[in-house]
């Protein structure tokens, strides 16, 4: 009896200790959704071959950045830059993770994806509500040779605060000086458009458009491209027709001068080169530089770091756009360097 | 004789044990069923306070103007809850105006006329309804009765009460589905089990022997329920609708679903819009600091509104109350 108990409590105790033991190594993170799909994909490849696990919650960015700020994570996920002043004010180090683009999407009968071509400006009158009718002639002067319906416009947009929301405000804001001094940009605006109705998150938008005749709204690519949902083409900086895909993603970002603002916080939208996709975005992560627990920071960058380099194929396969060579090898010099071990 | 005296004695002692070991048994169970009770009172206050405290600065900014400030710009950090007041008291107004009336006329079908082998499938149907989660009302709100609504309800609605002379702006703008009116009829149905299987407990507990004088006088059906029944249950009635008004208040994920989740306040019941609940729920995830605050303080607009509602309730049953003590 003695026996079989005291073995008993050797292996409930070896079990707890095991459990304790893999948590102590697991790496949290809290933040933004946008890029959870591929944070997971990675954790789930990074586990196999290293067996520590990563425990990232999608929150949100706004909520990522609470829970850095609390120190109850090690790093924070945000889809809107923090400012350099914020960064050096709280001793954090930011730098993009992963990439990936938003694309305006529309239910108009007989116009397939990618048909129907705007610039940013008409864009962003549609969804201010300047232009309420899809046959207005700023969109036929943009289409000729198109038969375009008499038919009214409605504006679908995101309900929930989202990074998708600020990546796709903050290219209006860019085009439009209308937009700029009536909206602005965020996770979540006042859109003007009279007409406007709010989905929860992309699949709300999607629904919603779907259902809508004459909708338009915007989604994170890799979700219009699963549902085949009819995109627009748009006109970038260039002058050039593009669609949205990830070559065009990969060729906003070549254009970008990533250590131009403090913090790595730049925009990508609307960015120079013949064929760059004008919506697109970066994820960022948020560290400290003098972690309480700096053995846990080393844990979440080793992670990264595998991730950059093992990831990229699991990033094009979700539809993101992993980051360049020689990013990952910038981050890793100017930035991961800051982080005390 | 002297050991009966000891053996009472013992016997006294022994009574005497057991009524003390009862005793302490009956203080312990009051003191802890009363800490029990003291939990919900304590919780109650502890939210209140800690909402309160958290929608402290947007009280500080705009003052109790907050309440019918109608402007929502997260950007701008300008706020005000009329929208979101108004959508909540919208929907929950067009919900009961439907859901009372009908659920009525079932609790009288079930209790009155309905023939017996058909009334316990359909009473098992109506609590059914009850329990199905509210996520389900709003998928099946958003992806089947939306369309549906669009292409047939609102252009109906349109072309008949649109055209009258004072509710016509009420119908009118944009077709989509979805919107304050979309959220009024799925709230309908979602409270619609509540309040009819209430009345229908209470319709049932009118004594046969009443019921059974005036169908022996002569009265139909329409006249003993009128004159019989309703009066006898009044307060059951009240508070049946009032329960599924304060489920309609608060009622957040169905809402989220089909109101349309827009910051304006517009004529139209077609129109999109938005609720308190909705509101907090779409974005709680990515508010920050002020913003933070302000919905803090909407949550705690929306306790008091359910608070002031019930209490309202509450105040009519008591009334009624008094008011028959008065009459017999």
């Amino acid at each position: 009896m003695n026996a079989i108990f005291k073995k008993f409590a050797v292996v409930a105790a070896s079990a707890l200790m095991m459990t304790s033991a893999a948590h102590a190594a697991d790496i949290t993170g809290a933040g933004a959704t946008f890029p959870y799909p591929i944070y997971a994909k990675w954790a789930e490849a990074y586990k196999k071959s290293t067996n520590i696990g990563l425990n990232y919650q999608s929150i949100g960015s706004s909520g990522g950045i609470r829970q850095i700020r609390a120190k109850t994570v090690t790093f924070g996920g945000t889809d809107a830059p923090v400012s350099g002043a914020d960064l050096d004010k709280d001793g954090m180090v930011q730098f993009p993770a992963i990439l990936g683009g938003v694309v305006p999407v529309i239910n108009l009968e007989g116009f397939k994806p990618g048909e129907l071509k705007v610039t940013g400006e008409v864009l962003a009158d549609m969804f201010m509500g300047n232009i309420q009718k899809w046959n207005d002639p700023k969109i036929a002067a943009l289409n000729p040779g198109k038969k375009l319906p008499d038919q009214a416009i409605t504006v679908v947009h995101r309900a929930d605060g989202s990074g998708t929301t600020f990546i796709f405000t903050d290219y209006l804001n860019e085009v439009s000086a209308a937009w700029k001094e009536k909206v602005g940009k965020g996770a979540a605006v006042k859109w003007p458009a009279a007409t406007s109705v709010g989905g929860k998150g992309n699949e709300g938008v999607a629904a919603n458009v779907g259902r809508v005749k004459g909708a338009i709204g915007y989604v994170e690519y890799a979700y219009a491209k699963k549902n085949n949902i009819p995109h627009l083409q748009l006109r970038n900086l260039s002058g050039k027709f593009v669609d949205p895909d990830d070559k065009t993603f990969a060729a906003a970002a070549a254009g970008a001068d990533w250590f131009s603002v403090p913090g790595m916080g730049i925009s990508l939208v609307n960015l120079k080169g013949n064929d760059s996709w004008p919506i697109t975005g970066a994820s960022f992560v948020l560290m400290y530089k003098n972690a309480d627990d700096k053995a846990a920071s080393q844990q979440a960058l080793k992670f990264f770091e595998w991730s950059f380099k093992n990831g990229k194929e699991m990033a094009v396969e979700l539809d993101y756009v992993p980051l360049p060579d020689a990013l990952t090898k910038a981050i890793a010099d100017k930035v991961w360097t800051q982080i005390a071990k | 004789m002297n050991t009966q005296t000891a053996d009472s004695g013992m016997r006294d002692t022994r009574l005497l044990q057991i009524v003390r070991k009862q005793r302490i048994q009956d203080f312990i169970f009051h003191k802890l069923t009363l800490s029990f009770s003291l939990i919900v009172l304590i919780s109650l206050v502890g939210i209140l306070i800690s909402l309160a405290v958290a929608a402290w600065p947007t009280f500080q900014k705009f003052g109790v103007g907050f309440i019918w400030r109608v402007e929502w710009d997260i950007i701008n950090e300008e706020f005000g809850a009329a929208i979101a007041i108004f959508g909540t008291l919208a929907s929950a107004t067009i919900a009961i105006l439907i859901a009372m009336p009908l659920s009525f006329g079932i609790a009288l079908f079930l209790t009155e006329t309905c023939p017996t082998w058909l009334r316990r499938p359909l009473g098992t149907a109506i609590e059914l309804l009850a329990a199905v989660p509210s996520i389900i009302y709003g998928m099946f709100g958003l992806f089947i009765f939306a369309p549906l609504f669009a292409e047939y309800g609102q252009p109906a609605l349109q072309s008949t009460l649109g055209q009258m002379p004072l509710l016509g702006p009420l119908f009118g703008g944009a077709m989509n589905g979805i919107g304050i009116m979309a959220a009024g009829l799925i709230l309908a149905f979602m409270i619609l089990p509540f309040i009819a299987a209430v009345m229908r407990d209470v319709f049932e507990i009118v004594p046969s022997i009443l019921r059974e004088s005036a169908y022996g006088l002569g009265c139909t059906t329409w006249e003993v329920v009128r004159h019989i029944v309703l009066p006898y249950t009044q307060q059951g009635v009240i508070g049946g609708v009032m329960l599924g008004l304060g489920r309609a208040l608060g009622e957040t994920m169905a809402v989220t679903f089909v109101i349309g989740n827009s910051q304006r306040i517009s004529a139209s019941l077609f129109s999109p819009g938005s609720s308190i609940a909705s509101t907090l729920a779409n974005e709680f995830g990515e508010a920050a600091d002020f913003h933070l605050s302000t919905l803090f303080a909407l949550g705690l607009l929306l306790f008091l509104i359910t608070f002031v509602v019930l209490a309202c309730a509450k105040i009519l049953i008591i009334r009624t109350e008094r008011a028959k003590g008065l009459k017999t």
